[in-house]
């Protein structure tokens, strides 16, 4: 008997974790001003924002599910 | 004026190099080298998303809203990381139903709606048509941003005259570019080659044009990143440093955004036309799904550093919407905007053509034909060619789509910016998003459900997004702002029911779903579909595979000729051939069509004029319903039915399995236990004939020589007594010994002295020990050792202990230790020898029945035989009473230590303190 297939599982679970990085109340932890007045919420965005990019990017083509 | 010329040559010519790459695509894939079947050109052709509004409005809404902007491509990652599952899903159904647009899906979907289909077409042409405008508005804004600079630019259309605006220039080649490589094809289902291409290399263009002016303002202006934040910091425009407080609607429109982007980038037109249906093999959406949102963060990178660039510029950049042209118009080499006029133009033309030809397919398929297939007068029965009319109409409505969006950017355009025009066409094309997605999953979303959800869905889109714009443009009384239609304070177009403080598209998007989908939700519960509705609501929930639907559900008939004269009239001469061939010879038109035939006729129309049109044009040749759609329902009960008795076989079977596996245990368990049962017979019958033997031998010996003298006689009698004690003792344990594994061994715990039995037991074997010169030390604890056990039963383990370290203990000068001592709530009780010891693998075998140790060290062979049955009973009896007996290395002595283990005794009922506490009872 065929497994059932892991990969629907973990890009939801992936998808998931990116909408909760990606709203309140996580967000409003780095929206707060550095050194030079500019806050770090854009860095933070975009930090989060690759590294979600890399991980799709491992469990997309790591898998051979169809 | 010098870019005048210049911008001239250069918009036109990037226009024809477009032309060329179409042209070229298309000749590759006549060929059979297709240049569109890579996941990389797939995703390249999903940034269409990245339109003009991208190109140069993020940069704007970045300046004025902080991270505002990075919603609108949050959205769409998550939809893509979400999606892969949906998308896939999206375009099977839409390969195997020959769906043409997002209005033909929703159709299908629901019954092959006509009327919703031409809703869905409505809805999209109102929505999106301002969206075009943007482009155009776009293109001619770049354009005059050059020609003027350093002044403002003047956009006013109206005094400088309709011809003298490049964008409707550009605006009536597109139109070419759309009739030339968009409608090739009757069958809008079909692939188009060289849009695609087209299309992917704008998306090149646009992303490269972006990141040469980001690279440009980050380094060469301000020598690198650390530098340009070091001098933003001193701008006093952003006091709110791009926190979430600078997003309209603070939090809750940073969600509400990230929404509408998500649902948006599913159900825009455009967006729908280039995931699904020009989608050529399902497998490209998998690296899509990451190099997609990888394209996005791209073409945002740079968005920030320009937007800081441009505020420091201050007046030499001007309005923020066009700083990515004046940056490298205030300080940069002449080409730097040149290429970026060439990368929003790409950004604009792209999105142009591809929502013009999903909207044009929309307008020809469910507003136009379903029209003249209506109209007896027009006789569209005796025409003989129709594809020419459809590919004519499909013309028609590109050009006026743009001319259309044309005359909405010269009229009405002036009064929006950039940046709002692209959010309420968003919130437009969200509207689709219920009938779409929980047509998906849920069998009973019906045709009179979607269509109440998206009607009603518009009229809030229209009232909450829609009017207020009209009104701020001046067109209507804006007293409707501020106190709402007919002075009703409660409906306030950006404060409907008096909910205030959201920014006005999650406002109007969270009352248009939520109008929208109770309409769908609650219509659908409380009204019938007809059979057409469930069969397709099965096939597109997956409930139904259509590989399942036999052709001989396929009834009705018609003649070949009919057949062919239908198809000829709509799809022309090849197509017909192709569909369904002649035979060699004779003529076959009088011949009836098969089922096969008429299916194959019924995709190919649909592939053309979409599902709705293509069954009333089925019917209309076919006498009877072409497909018995009583019959397939049955089926896909009988389906789900059997999908049901296979779950439920499946799990007997698992079960079965799982006991058949266990009933294999036990027989092996079983036969291992017989095993041990007929050498412990072997065994047994072994040890009893060793001393009947010698008795018989004695006792043959006395009986035949009477003349044996006294002292001989004696002897012999004594070993005949003692071999026959040695018996009895024999079978007296091996009695035992079967009652303890029968588990009726008759123990009498009761509470006892674990010490004064210990010591009762060295007296028993005191005697012995003297005899056999071994030394007996004893350490038992003075004020006892508590413990339930049977005091008979015990003391025969320990004396059974006591002797077989007496036995084993070394010679001469043998020493045995009894010692008794608390552990952890047990008493440990041992008894150690000073003997050779017992090799550690031989631990556990001790404890087999009939298991003799090897006396090792010991060759003169005088110590006493035991039967082997000893140490088996004693552990069965410490066990049968709660408690262990195992061997270890005596560390003390250096031989063998045993020792028992047994759980201290609780303290007597009747002296506990909590007794008196327990209900009496």
């Amino acid at each position: 008997m065929m497994p059932p297939p892991k990969l629907p599982g973990r890009l939801t679970a992936l998808a998931l974790l990116g909408t909760l990085l990606f709203t309140p109340p996580l967000i409003g932890l780095f929206d707060h001003p550095g050194a030079n007045g500019l806050s770090w919420l854009p860095l933070y965005l975009f930090a989060v924002w690759g590294l979600l990019i890399l991980a799709a990017a491992l469990l997309l083509e790591s898998s051979d599910e169809d | 004026m010098k870019w005048e010329a210049l911008l001239f040559v250069v918009a036109f010519g990037y226009l024809a190099l477009l032309f060329v790459i179409a042209a070229w695509a298309d000749r590759r894939a006549e060929k059979g080298h297709s240049v569109i079947g890579s996941p990389l050109v797939y995703t390249l052709s999903i940034a269409v998303y990245c339109t003009a509004w991208t190109f140069y409005g993020s940069v704007g809404r970045a300046s004025h809203y902080g991270p505002a902007f990075l919603s609108i491509y949050l959205g769409p990652t998550l939809a893509m990381l979400f999606g892969w599952m949906l998308l896939r899903r999206m375009v099977r159904i839409a390969r195997a139903q020959r769906i043409t647009s997002i209005a033909d899906f929703i159709s299908t979907r629901y019954g092959k709606s006509d009327s919703l289909g031409a809703l869905v077409t409505l809805v999209a042409v109102i929505g999106i048509m301002p969206y075009i405008a943007l482009q155009l508005k776009a293109i001619t804004f770049s354009h005059a941003v050059l020609t003027a600079y350093p002044a403002e630019a003047q956009t006013n259309l109206i005094a400088a005259g309709v011809l003298s605006d490049k964008s409707f220039w550009v605006a009536l080649v597109l139109a070419v570019f759309i009739i030339l490589f968009g409608t090739r094809h009757l069958d809008a289902s079909e692939r188009h080659e060289g849009m695609v291409a087209a299309i992917a290399f704008e998306s090149m263009i646009k992303l490269l044009a972006f990141l040469a002016v980001g690279l440009f303002a980050t380094f060469t202006l301000f020598g690198s990143p650390g530098e340009l934040l070091q001098r933003a910091a001193t701008l006093p425009e952003l006091d709110e440093g791009f926190g979430i407080a600078a997003v309209p609607g603070g939090a809750g429109g940073w969600v509400g955004s990230l929404l509408l982007a998500g649902l948006a980038f599913f159900t825009l037109p455009r967006q729908f036309q280039v995931l699904v249906i020009e989608n050529v093999d399902e497998r490209h959406i998998r690296r899509a799904s990451w190099l997609f949102p990888l394209y996005l963060l791209a073409i945002n990178l740079f968005v920030i550093p320009i937007a800081l660039a441009g505020l420091l510029l201050g007046n030499a950049a001007g309005n923020p919407d066009s700083f990515v042209l004046t940056i490298g118009l205030a300080a940069g080499p002449d080409w730097l905007p040149l290429l970026a006029f060439i990368g929003g133009l790409s950004a604009a033309t792209g999105m142009m053509i591809v929502e013009t030809i999903a909207l044009s397919t929309m307008i020809s398929n469910h507003l136009v034909m379903p029209l003249l297939l209506r109209l007896r007068w027009l006789h569209l029965d005796s025409r003989r060619e129709l594809s020419g009319l459809i590919l004519g109409v499909r013309r028609i409505a590109i050009i006026l789509i743009l001319l259309l969006g044309y005359l909405y950017h010269a009229l009405i355009g002036e009064s929006y910016s950039l940046v709002t025009i692209g959010l309420v066409s968003f919130a437009a094309a969200a509207q689709f998003a219920p009938s779409l997605l929980l047509g998906l999953y849920w069998r009973g979303a019906a045709r009179r459900g979607a269509a109440a959800g998206l009607i009603g869905g518009i009229l809030v889109w229209a009232y909450t997004l829609l009017l207020p714009g009209f009104a701020q443009s001046g067109w209507l009384d804006a007293r409707l702002l501020s106190d709402g239609a007919f002075g009703l304070a409660w409906l306030r177009p950006y404060a409907l029911f008096g909910l205030e403080g959201w920014d006005i598209y999650s406002h109007a998007l969270f009352w248009s779903l939520l109008v929208n989908v109770g309409l769908l939700v609650g219509v659908s519960l409380f009204s019938r579909q007809n059979r057409l509705e469930q069969t397709q609501a099965a096939l597109f929930t997956g409930n139904l595979h259509p590989d399942l639907l036999p052709t001989s559900l396929w009834q009705g008939e018609t003649l070949r000729g009919e057949l062919r004269a239908l198809l000829n009239r709509y799809l022309g001469a090849v197509a017909t051939a192709r569909l369904i061939p002649r035979g060699k010879g004779e003529p076959d038109d009088t011949l009836p069509a098969t089922q096969e035939q008429i299916s194959a006729a019924e995709q190919a129309l649909a592939g053309a004029l979409g599902g709705a049109s293509a069954r009333v044009l089925i019917n209309s040749v076919v006498r009877g319903e072409a497909l018995d759609l009583e019959a397939v329902l049955s089926i896909l009960d009988t389906t789900s039915q059997t999908l049901e008795y296979n779950r439920r076989l499946e799990q007997k079977s698992h079960e079965l399995a799982r006991i058949g596996a266990e009933l294999r245990r036990a027989n092996e368990q079983l036969r291992e236990l017989d095993r041990l049962k007929d050498e412990f017979v072997a065994m047994v019958s072994h040890e009893l004939r060793t001393p009947l033997t010698s008795i018989r031998a004695f006792a043959e010996i006395l009986r035949d020589s009477p003349d044996v003298d006294v002292a001989q006689r004696t002897h012999f009698l004594e070993i005949v007594v003692r071999e026959s004690e040695r018996l009895s003792r024999l079978i007296e344990e091996i009695l035992d010994l079967a009652r303890l594994e029968s588990g009726r061994m008759p123990l009498n715990p009761e509470p006892l002295d674990l010490a004064g039995l210990a010591r009762q037991s060295t007296e028993a074997v005191g005697h012995l020990c003297r005899e056999r010169g071994v030394e007996l030390e004893v350490d038992l604890p003075e004020d006892g050792a508590p413990v339930v056990a049977d005091p008979d039963r015990l003391q025969q383990v320990i004396i059974n202990l006591l002797d077989n370290a007496s036995k084993f203990a070394a010679r001469p000068d043998g020493r045995i230790s009894l010692h008794l001592a608390p552990h952890k709530g047990h008493w440990q009780l041992s008894v150690e020898d000073n003997g050779g010891g017992i090799a550690e693998e031989e631990w556990e075998k001790v404890f087999e029945k009939f298991h003799q140790v090897e006396q090792t060290g010991d060759s003169n062979g005088t110590r006493p035989r035991g039967t082997g049955l000893g140490l088996p009973i004693s552990r069965g009896i410490v066990a049968n009473l709660g408690g262990r007996l195992w061997i270890e290395k005596s560390r003390r002595l250096g031989g063998a230590r045993f020792v028992i283990e047994l759980p201290e005794a609780p303290p007597q009922s009747g002296q506990d303190p909590d007794a008196q506490w327990l209900p009496a009872s």
